[in-house]
């Protein structure tokens, strides 16, 4: 009980009362742990609690080889997991010193702006359904299920995706999977103008939102906010355009910012990020076509798993599947951090490695977590249901808060 | 956008405390120094200030166990120059048994939640932490789970035993 704060308040006139909301509860998307302390309908103080789905993923990965890992990030921020995944894998193939073919890059941005798109798409529509709007919500889901099936096309799994190998792909995009994208890309933008047109100049909307939970840019940056609700508040911090990875450089896109951070701004900078995902897709289809079709993954045969049916008939395949999965293969003794933009912000890996086969230590830089602290000091003076509308647009996702 | 090469890095923080860090390495371009408890705060708070260096940004804390070191456990801050789009790496090794440490949270807001959780998992008491509890795990655990000693699973368990996974 020492996790839960003590009121000493016993007086009967005070008009103070104590509201737990959480760790269940409809409004919050998770479970997320708030005690607050009311006056009326005005908060005037909380406490947040979090750690309840806390899965010890660093330990774990102390005990995993390399290749295991990808697993674990999936359940960090599941609206978005092949960009965990991907930055896991950028993260090893730097500590490996792996060039991976420029296919493989465009490849992996239309998978992660895909999945940029998904996470802002639950992000925005939720929004909507906090503020009363259900409709958008259940049209923009449609086009999810959507991107989904792509990913079911490439990877073979809906949400916790495992996408991708050490090196690049475990398997060639098939025609299904250009014809899907292709149709995406087509059917989307039109869904997500209606969208926008919903709530954009919504009267009700635009009430309930701005000047919301406003942050300034110092206070967000002392923070250490990144992502969408940082780009909200006016700084254009993005890894993606700052820290290029994943050919990135080679790309055009905006980095749209906002101008005082409310609730309303993260849900512009949210919507125009959705478009620059799709100008990037496009941008990268339009790549991959100029590129030998069946590259889809680097030649590392020291930590890129062969194909099976090699293992069984070719003796150098069936000897490298040995080495990596008996942890054989020598790993450089250095450290390194790597970070990619996730739907939330800078997520980071920070791997100290020993030689061996798994980290000697894997920190994961979890941006949900760094931008959650601040909601029990934001939310003094807000009305309840003012928080509740700044909490969905933070876009905390519980995997990613407890790790 | 201005870019300060590591050399120009380590040069102005070395004219500010000279022999009072050791440099590391650059692996993969990153600098990391190593210093000690007693002058942390006072280097983080001038790469934070500084007109030309600007490490405004707190990109993470976290925590490491190196057993029968001498010093066994360690806390690594990475901090981010947004105007010069470059980062730096800081550690600080403790002495098991004497595993205090300034807080950072006097110069950064956010370090408030990443020091709980290197306290949480690694036992490292931050000094003048407003805060300083745990926060992921219960707070009626004993052990600092990430330290080495602790065992991933239950050691009593005989299905799971690493031998049977080639581990």
């Amino acid at each position: 009980m020492q996790n839960h704060p003590v009121f000493t308040d016993n007086d009967p006139q005070s008009e103070l009362s104590t509201l737990n909301l959480g760790p269940t509860h409809p409004a919050t998307h998770g479970v997320f742990q708030n005690v607050l302390q009311l006056d009326g309908e005005r908060i005037v103080s909380g406490v947040s609690t979090i750690g309840y789905i806390h899965r010890a993923f660093e330990k774990i990965a102390e005990h995993r080889p390399f290749y295991q890992i990808t697993p674990l990030t999936d359940r960090l921020n599941y609206c978005s997991s092949p960009i965990n995944n991907m930055g896991w894998h950028m993260t090893v193939e730097k500590l490996l010193g792996i060039e991976t073919p420029k296919r493989v890059d465009y490849l992996r941005i239309i998978i992660m702006e895909l999945s940029r798109i998904t996470d802002h798409i639950i992000c925005n529509s939720v929004l909507g359904v906090d503020t009363g709007a259900t409709a958008g919500f259940f049209y923009m889901m449609e086009y999810r299920e959507h991107v989904y099936e792509i990913y079911e096309e490439v990877c073979g799994s809906r949400l916790t995706t495992n996408i991708g190998r050490i090196g690049g792909f475990e398997r060639n995009f098939n025609s299904i999977a250009f014809a899907k994208l292709r149709k995406f890309l087509k059917d989307f933008p039109a869904v997500l103008r209606e969208f926008e047109g919903l709530l954009k100049r919504n009267r009700i909307f635009v009430d309930r939102t701005k000047d919301v939970a406003a942050v300034p840019a110092e206070v967000a940056l002392n923070y250490s906010w990144s992502g969408p609700i940082l780009r909200a508040t006016g700084v254009d911090y993005d890894v993606r355009a700052m820290n290029p990875y994943c050919s990135y450089e080679d790309f055009e896109f905006e980095v749209p910012v906002g101008s005082n951070g409310d609730v309303y701004n993260r849900f512009l900078v949210r919507q125009e990020e959705m478009w620059q995902s799709l100008r990037l897709i496009e941008q990268a289809l339009a790549k991959v076509d100029k590129e030998p079709a069946d590259i889809f993954h680097a030649d590392v045969p020291d930590f890129y798993l062969p194909p099976k049916e090699d293992v069984y008939n070719n003796m150098e395949a069936l000897i490298y599947h040995f080495k990596i999965v008996m942890g054989e293969v020598p790993t450089p003794t250095t450290e390194v951090y790597h970070s990619v933009e996730g739907g939330n912000g800078e997520l980071g890996f920070y791997l100290v490695n020993d030689g061996g086969r798994s980290p000697y230590r894997l920190h994961f830089r979890r941006p949900s977590f760094i931008n959650y602290q601040m909601y029990a000091p934001m939310s003094r003076g807000m009305l309840l249901s003012d928080a509740i509308i700044n909490m969905s647009s933070l876009n905390v996702i519980a995997g990613e808060l407890d790790a | 956008m201005g870019k300060i090469t590591n050399e120009e890095l380590l040069k102005k923080i070395g004219d500010q405390f000279p022999d009072q860090f050791t440099v590391i390495g650059e692996p993969f371009g990153l600098l990391t120094i190593e210093t000690t408890r007693e002058n942390i705060t006072a280097i983080l708070s001038f790469l934070k200030a500084d007109a030309v260096l600007q490490f405004i940004y707190l990109t993470d804390i976290t925590g490491i166990h190196f057993p029968g070191a001498e010093r066994q456990i360690g806390v690594i801050y990475h901090l981010h120059s947004l105007v010069n789009n470059v980062r730096i790496r800081l550690k600080v090794f403790l002495n098991d048994g004497d595993v205090h440490i300034p807080t950072a949270t006097t110069i950064w807001d956010g370090a408030n939640w990443m020091e709980r959780e290197t306290y949480d998992l690694f036992g490292v008491i931050f000094d003048g932490h407003p805060d300083l509890r745990r926060i992921l795990n219960v707070d009626d655990m004993t052990a600092f789970p990430m330290r080495k000693e602790f065992p991933l699973e239950d050691p009593n368990r005989v299905d799971k035993k690493d031998y049977f996974f080639g581990r």
